[in-house]
């Protein structure tokens, strides 16, 4: 007898039931991209306690994507397992924001881009939590508490490099400038997060930024670093125009679903 | 030939004891009903219903977890088993017995505080944790991610000795 998982799935319209689907889809692509991004630093972090919290971070953020992909799979309800969804998509189908397949970089952008990101998905899950959707509610409960340890995390790091020494206040502030432009697209509703937004299952966008930049205003004032004004935000990955990068990534993250299909460990 | 007899169909006291012999692969100390991994057991029709749910979303044991619960249960004859994941309402380390508290600090893990709802205090200083080895309050956080997911690591500025802190949920 197979172990199951409790899905709680909404009555709703065959049409919400597809944005639903895509939405849950985008969730669970931006959190396993986020993960990946993560675990390539693994043997490889600066010192080994950073090593250890951001591998930590990874596998929170991956058993959220498996929670997402699980939920994602069941509305669907065409017989894809989360493995499906995971491995056997190609670049363009993923609807993860531009934000989390940007490159690693050096210390201080892995740092800047899970600050940003940490900042979005804290406030969104404590809004999930409280949504119509018990099953999307179900989630954020378990994994808001890990984002709060993720947003202190991040946040902790940007005050050390910006209030730092001169070489990781500039590298801080590079960071800053390559990566605030995909901010903007957290919390650009796509269509279909507008018309899941008119009904209900997804939350405003315009007080989540808020907090969001209340959030980032009060770090950035601790770390005596600057927030950017008027960087014009670059979209595209949650409607599936993606960076370059993303394809090297997914190459990675798929290769041995691809070359050995339907491989278990 | 004598007929097989029929499967034994326990009691959900029985259950439980059973799942109390089945330890936390990650922090053997514990059995899963310290940690507070259980949340329901259910005999119905003759069939067993055993729900868990994870401490950590990534928390790698419960695949574990599930297997050994099987096995255990096996033992017994029990092959009429569900085993049912479950997120909500999340897992909190408030939900952790007092039992296994003491377990884990004489197994030289700090336990975790009876605090919760600070979690999500996303400004508030670091908690004061006591050394399990030699009891001091002269601690520091060194990384509030540690060797598992559900670990911090501190290191006892009296004894010099590191340690784990099993954190708050």
């Amino acid at each position: 007898m197979q172990d199951t998982h409790t899905i709680l799935l909404p009555e709703v319209t065959p049409e919400v039931r597809q944005q639903l689907f895509d939405y849950v889809l985008q969730l669970a692509d931006t959190s396993l991209i986020l993960a990946h991004r993560l675990s390539e630093w693994c043997g490889h972090g600066p010192i080994l306690e950073q090593d250890l919290a951001m591998a930590n971070i990874s596998l929170d953020l991956l058993g959220e994507a498996r929670s997402y992909y699980q939920y994602a799979a069941e509305l669907e309800g065409q017989g894809r397992t989360e493995d499906d969804l995971a491995y056997l998509r190609s670049a363009v189908q993923y609807r993860n924001p531009l934000l989390v397949e940007q490159p690693n970089g050096d210390f201080a952008h892995t740092i800047v881009r899970q600050f940003l990101y940490d900042a979005f998905h804290y406030h969104l899950l404590v809004q999930l939590q409280t949504g119509p959707d018990r099953q999307l509610a179900a989630i954020a409960e378990k994994s808001v508490k890990e984002a709060a340890y993720h947003v202190k995390w991040s946040a902790e790091w940007v005050i050390r490099l910006g209030d730092g020494t001169d070489e990781s206040r500039r590298r801080v502030e590079t960071a800053i400038n390559a990566l605030w432009r995909y901010q903007g697209e957290l919390t650009t509703p796509t269509p279909t997060e507008q018309a899941l937004q008119a009904v209900g299952f997804v939350p405003g966008y315009a007080a989540i930024q808020q907090q969001i930049d209340q959030h980032v205003a009060r770090v950035f004032e601790e770390a005596t670093l600057a927030v950017p004004q008027g960087v014009f935000a670059q979209k595209g990955g949650k409607t599936g125009r993606h960076s370059e990068h993303l394809g090297y990534l997914l190459t990675e993250l798929q290769y041995m679903q691809r070359a050995y299909p339907g491989m278990k460990w | 030939m004598t007929p097989t007899p029929p499967p034994t169909i326990p009691t959900e006291d029985r259950i439980w004891q059973l799942l109390e012999e089945v330890a936390d692969p990650e922090v053997p100390v514990l059995s899963i009903l310290d940690l507070g991994i259980v949340r329901g057991v259910r005999v119905a029709d003759g069939e067993v219903h055993v729900t868990i749910t994870p401490t950590y979303s990534g928390c790698p044991a419960m695949g574990v977890i599930a297997t050994e619960i099987r096995l255990r249960l096996l033992a017994e004859g029990i092959t009429r088993l569900h085993i049912h994941n479950q997120l909500s309402p999340a897992w909190t380390t408030a939900w952790m017995t007092a039992a296994g508290k003491q377990k884990l600090e004489a197994y030289g893990i700090a336990p975790p505080k009876d605090v919760t709802g600070h979690v999500l205090n996303l400004f508030g200083q670091d908690e004061a944790i006591r050394c399990p080895h030699c009891q001091s309050a002269n601690t520091r956080l060194v990384s509030q991610f540690g060797s598992t997911a559900c670990k911090a690591l501190y290191q006892c500025d009296d004894c010099l000795e590191p340690f784990d802190y099993f954190k708050c949920h």
